[in-house]
């Protein structure tokens, strides 16, 4: 081993055509989408839909895959196919890959990308903790057919970071053995896109067991068509218009016994790893969102350097600091700040895909690039204002769709709370 | 692909340069910094340590190739060690690396295999000039040819053990652009003037030195004909000094993650709170953001890329943070980060010198 920073060429290739679609489908529809919320981004999701469609088989395939190794008892379940035939070699760079799309899709538009029709965080959960028979049942239906979406529903009206302190419950009839859900989710990122325009599906996360606190914790799956679960309400924002956020209300909605995901007992401490299973999930969706941001960042840096070029702004790579005039300054602190978050997430996908722990470095990149994308988009409008700050130019735009990455999954604090706990070695209870 | 371990060469160099940093700099950078002198023996066996051979080629009396990559991964630990000890240690890179990295067949013939030696060498560099606005594109001190000899006139400062100094590399405006020239300590016009203080690191003796129509031979023009690339030099130091600045705040880091653990008010440890916890947390991210930088920045430089402008990212990058970084941890300890009974008032004092030290570190 030794330490390299280089693109593999197939994420490289990957990208030739991701390009085509985010400069010439999704910044033309950008200002379009915004100033129409909830108008969906028809054109960009029927171009992704073959390609997410591939993506969403390969990674069924890999995960039917190795719990067929798993229950053979000849691998260790971890993943890693011993085959040599270049498979293993490909789940290699999985999220890497993956975080690669989801820069550049960013860079494109943020809200549109949103809406990729992917089992997306459902499909992490499933993934994480599914059998077989689930996996197969759940995720299935993303690999054929028409444009599906999965979503994950944690998030009530009286729990945002403190996720434990949710509300809605799953009671077993055990005449019918189905689970019986009530409750009210909100702010559920493509709710409305996966239970009401196409059959997909909801991980929702209930309690079993108030008293139990985060054991009673557990992950349901809801289908679309599911009776009793509606959808109340999508909610306008200050950006990403182009993606719905839905509130979903549960009234007494059944499902099946096996819709939930892992270990039905309730176990605390050690034994309980259905919760503590699922927030890992974290680990690789946080870089999601970090390379989100990034994209969004590089696109208003770009377009504010090549808009300032044009009026003779150059970027200097090597004056003293007090040659530079303050707009030089802030370009060159700009660029630093998105590459040092980049090579964060990147860290933290290579960590992923080498199965090493990157709980650190995924929330170190997490709070880095919501802060950056934040301080960026910002100063983008600033640079290029008075136009800058007007709706005939998009900075504005990237500027308020930056901000939800400093928020969703797991606000700056939260990850800042993460990093600050890992590295002083305290529970929660030490460091609240 | 994207890896972050290092091979199992690199890994050993460091763990052997910590271990230096640990049982031998940190036990003296206090006593050090107070009489403002680097102990001999200190210096001595960390020259053993062959750092500097380990980037000369064979040719020439090292064992090893330069990479930037490597430097950086060491230099972080010698950084974390003892700023001030470490840059009198890296004095006589100041003029053995440019040699390396431009000098003719005959000047490396000449004078690295005297680098690759025991013996501490006796070789500086005079690149600072004492002005504010300094650019070492834009020299005041000048080099002009006359027959076939240069000409120097100029002042310096910064100049690391100038007073002991057989040998400087004297930088120098020739037609407009900077080149470098080999010029004998004994050389008449040369005179080192009083040692300068510096705000952090004491350790380090740097002096003025005034050259006046000091003439050496056509041949000492560092690179002869071809000269030298200033662009790619200050890249080599950019990165350097941006690896020795991620040591230096991840020192400061690491005690102050320490101390607030054992630390208590109002009955429990003040890392408990957030408000504490959080500048932690924050102080890692930023070390571990200057670190991608600089390592990314030197892969590039290793792979013949043009490094320019990633090096000059990360340098710019890691001048903030060392600071930020630094003063966080001295914060952190309140009252007791002012006293000189901790560290971390030397940290912050160093860590205000990366910005000003541009060509001051070579590895």
């Amino acid at each position: 081993m030794s330490i390299q920073f280089e693109t593999p060429d197939a994420v490289e290739k990957q990208l030739q055509q991701v390009r085509i679609v985010a400069e010439n489908v999704m910044r033309p529809e950008s200002r379009y989408l915004d100033e129409h919320e909830h108008e969906r981004p028809v054109k960009f999701v029927n171009m992704m839909w073959p390609q997410t469609k591939l993506m969403e088989k390969a990674s069924l395939e890999a995960s039917l895959a190795r719990l067929a190794r798993k229950s053979n008892g000849d691998g260790n379940g971890n993943g890693h196919a011993a085959n040599g035939n270049g498979k293993a070699e490909r789940a290699d760079i999985g999220n890497l890959a993956t975080i690669h799309l989801v820069e550049l899709l960013s860079w494109g538009d943020a809200g549109a990308y949103l809406c990729i029709p992917m089992s997306a965080l459902a499909g992490a959960a499933i993934n994480a903790v599914g059998t077989a028979e689930q996996l197969e049942r759940f995720l299935r239906r993303f690999t054929e057919g028409k444009p599906k979406w999965g979503a994950m529903a944690m998030t009530e009206p009286q729990a945002g970071s403190d996720t434990s302190n949710i509300q809605t419950t799953a009671t077993l009839d055990p005449d019918t053995n189905e689970w019986i859900l009530n409750g009210q989710k909100i702010f559920c990122t493509s709710g409305k896109l996966a239970l009401e325009e196409s059959d997909g599906l909801v991980v929702v996360w209930a309690t079993v067991d108030k008293r139990a606190g985060r054991a009673g914790m557990k992950p349901f799956v809801v289908e679309a068509g599911t009776p009793n679960v509606i959808i109340a309400k999508v909610e306008e924002k200050l950006g990403i218009r182009a993606s719905d956020t839905a509130t979903i209300i549960l009234d007494n909605a059944r499902i099946p016994y096996e819709n939930l995901l892992g270990d039905p007992e309730v176990r605390t401490g050690q034994g309980n790893k259905g919760f503590k299973g699922a927030m890992k999930t974290f680990d690789a969706t946080r870089p999601l969102v970090a390379a989100s941001a990034i994209g969004i960042a590089r696109a208003a840096f770009e377009y504010t350097r090549d808009t300032l070029a044009k009026h003779g702004v150059k970027m200097e790579y090597g004056k003293p600091r007090w040659q530079l005039t303050t707009v030089q300054a802030d370009l060159l602190e700009m660029e630093a700040q998105i590459k040092a978050a980049w090579l964060l997430t990147i860290q933290a996908a290579a960590l992923l895909d080498a199965r090493e722990p990157n709980k650190l470095v995924s929330s170190m990149a997490k709070v880095k690039a919501g802060k950056v994308v934040t301080l960026v988009t910002q100063k983008a409008v600033e640079l290029l204002g008075p136009l800058g700050y007007t709706t005939d130019l998009l900075v504005e735009k990237w500027m308020r769709d930056a901000k939800i990455n400093d928020i969703y999954e797991g606000t700056g604090q939260i990850n800042t709370l993460i990093v600050a706990r890992q590295i002083l070695g305290y529970t929660r209870k030490e460091l609240k | 692909m994207y890896s972050f371990t290092m091979t199992s060469e690199q890994k050993m160099l460091v763990d052997t340069v910590h271990r230096y940093a640990e049982k031998q700099l940190r036990p003296v950078y206090r006593e050090a910094e107070e009489t403002k002198a680097a102990p001999e023996k200190t210096v001595q066996t960390g020259w053993e340590l062959g750092l500097l051979p380990g980037s000369i080629e064979a040719d020439y009396g090292g064992f090893g190739e330069y990479s930037a990559l490597t430097s950086a991964l060491y230099l972080e630990e010698l950084g974390w060690g003892d700023v001030g000890i470490s840059l009198h240690l890296l004095t006589p890179n100041l003029f053995a690396i440019p040699i390396a990295l431009f000098g003719s067949k005959k000047q490396k013939e000449e004078f690295l295999p005297d680098f690759c030696d025991e013996t501490f060498p006796r070789a500086t560099a005079a690149i600072v000039e004492p002005v504010i606005q300094f650019d070492p594109a834009d020299l005041r001190t000048t080099a002009e040819k006359e027959d076939d000899e240069f000409v120097i006139n100029g002042e310096k400062t910064m100049v690391p053990l100038a007073d002991k100094a057989e040998l400087f590399l004297v930088y120098a405006q020739e037609n407009g652009t900077t080149q470098a020239f080999i010029v004998p300590g004994d050389t008449p016009g040369i005179t080192v003037g009083e040692r300068i203080t510096m705000m952090g690191a004491h350790a380090l003796a740097v002096y003025n030195v005034s050259f006046k129509d000091v003439r050496v031979p056509k041949a000492n023009r560092l690179g002869g004909l071809k000269g030298i690339r200033l662009n790619r030099l200050l890249t080599v130091s950019r990165l350097n000094l941006a690896a020795m600045a991620i040591g230096q705040a991840k020192a400061a880091y690491e005690y102050a993650l320490q101390y607030a653990q054992e630390r208590y008010a109002f009955g429990e440890p003040i890392a408990h709170r957030q408000s504490i916890a959080f500048m932690l947390a924050n102080m890692a991210i930023e070390i571990e953001s200057t670190r991608m930088l600089v390592w990314e920045a030197a892969y590039k430089y290793d792979n013949n890329e043009d490094a320019t402008r990633a090096a000059y990212l990360a340098k710019e990058y890691a001048d903030k943070m060392v600071l930020e970084v630094t003063d966080a941890a001295l914060q952190v300890l309140g009252g007791h980060g002012y006293i000189r009974e901790h560290p971390v008032e030397l940290w912050l004092r160093n860590g205000r010198g990366f910005a000003t030290w541009n060509g001051l570190v070579m590895a």
